[in-house]
């Protein structure tokens, strides 16, 4: 049923966030319905409306879509953001998890202690620097196309954006020996709907504080 | 290039033996090369066969593919395997997303701390009986067909049997709750081609040993 997509999820980043980033880069309004509480929660657990217990769910086209990566692959290909044959996804799909683990470990840190959170910081930036941007620069300079895969805006160029701008508040400079990253950032970002979801007011949701990470430990009770 | 896809990764299961089950399910021939040095796999990464400098690395249709996910996609879209139209993919995600979380904590069992590998597996088998088999048991009884998206094998059917037989091995009764998924582990074991990957001398891989979680470490850390 059309309608506009509904997510469920609380008033942050957290797995949410890739989600509202691609929804937006594809023009697509969505609704959210934020869980404040641990009873919310556990409404949507009791009505039945996640599949594995657990959030981000997403409800669109009469489904109740569970699983991050099942939704964002959903929405590329509804969207024509996977690319034009499964080779092209095969490429989408390896550059998607090589960001997703860089902004998995990124995601943690405000839920770790200040002594986990320092090696882990360093961690990230090391595995910024040396593991993942050098592919996604190497991919630009390799085809010297405005796009990671075919030529052609994809899940990946989305995604790849979503992290180096979570990289860039781990440490501000990180991309100083990535040039060509910073031109796609640069062109990525002017992208009329991307440029919209950057701008204060949008749906985009700011870093986690401390105040969020209780919040968010109170409803998931850990 | 045409030629058996070639499986590159440790001789044991890991996070390379969804990727058997499914080229085996598929009737598809492999070839394995086995990593038990760390200077095999330091030269994997100096040749840049490894995008993230990690494995499993799969090299098929003249790509060197690496993340889990990704070649298990490329092979179940490959093979027929990735339901009819996005809908079915979908479905098939989710259960495969669900599946992949509670697999991820059989393979990380045997690397876990002594004094936490009492807990971690009484939380596989909580998780199993609680959480996964009770969305795969009611699936099957709601549709009444043999498998669990749009009444074809698909690579959702073969991950969960992977996932029934793994949890077995540790909780050999854990399917006395779930007639359904009990009727579905012997159809789905008794298709020709999965019959054949469970037979002695395939390659599927045995369970993790103390030979295998020592070469693991000492290929992976420095």
């Amino acid at each position: 049923m059309a309608g506009k997509p509904k997510l469920h999820y609380t008033k942050g980043r957290g797995k949410m966030e890739s989600i509202r980033w691609l929804l937006a880069a594809a023009g697509v309004e969505f609704e959210e319905d934020f869980i404040e509480t641990r009873e919310d929660l556990e409404k949507l657990r009791s009505d039945g409306s996640l599949l594995f217990q657990q959030v981000p769910m997403v409800e669109m086209d009469g489904m109740k879509m569970v699983q991050t990566r099942a939704i964002l692959s959903y929405i590329a290909a509804k969207h024509n953001l996977y690319g034009k044959d499964l080779k092209e996804r095969a490429w989408i799909d390896m550059y998607v998890e090589g960001t997703t683990d860089l902004m998995g470990m990124i995601m943690l840190l405000p839920f770790q202690t200040a002594e986990e959170k320092k090696k882990n910081l360093d961690l990230i930036i090391e595995r910024a620097k040396n593991r993942y941007f050098p592919v996604y620069e190497k991919a630009l300079k390799d085809h010297g196309h405005d796009y990671l895969v075919g030529n052609k805006l994809s899940w990946a160029d989305i995604q790849l954006l979503e992290a180096i701008l979570m990289a860039e508040e781990c440490q501000a400079g990180i991309l100083s020996a990535f040039p060509l990253l910073q031109a796609f950032k640069g062109r990525i970002s002017n992208i009329p709907t991307i440029k919209k979801f950057l701008q204060p007011g949008s749906q985009r949701k700011p870093p986690a504080d401390e105040k969020f990470v209780a919040h968010v430990k109170a409803i998931f009770n850990f | 290039m045409s030629g058996k896809p070639k499986l590159i990764y440790f001789n044991g299961r890991g996070r390379m033996e969804p990727i058997r089950w499914l080229l085996a399910a598929a009737g598809v021939e492999f070839e394995e090369i086995f990593l038990d040095t760390r200077e095999q796999y330091l030269k994997l990464i100096k040749d840049g066969s490894l995008m993230f400098q990690q494995l499993p690395l799969v090299e098929i249709d003249g790509m060197k593919m690496v993340q889990t996910r990704a070649i298990l996609s490329y092979i179940a879209g490959k093979y027929n395997l990735y339901g009819k139209d996005l809908k079915e993919r979908a479905l098939i995600d989710m259960y495969v997303e669900g599946i992949t979380d509670l697999r991820n904590m059989i393979i990380l069992f045997p690397f876990s701390p002594p004094e936490a590998k009492e807990k971690n597996l009484a939380l596989i088998m909580e998780r199993a009986t609680h959480r996964y088999f009770p969305v795969f048991e009611k699936a099957l009884k709601q549709h009444g067909q043999d498998f669990l998206v749009g009444n074809k094998l698909s690579w959702a059917d073969v991950q969960l049997i992977e996932a029934i037989l793994a949890v077995e091995e540790k909780f050999p009764a854990v399917l006395s709750g779930f007639p359904q998924l009990q009727a579905f582990k012997t159809r789905i074991s008794n298709m020709p081609a999965i019959k054949k990957f469970l037979q002695p001398g395939s390659p599927r891989k045995p369970p993790p040993d103390d030979h295998y979680i020592a070469t693991v470490l000492e290929v992976l850390i420095e």
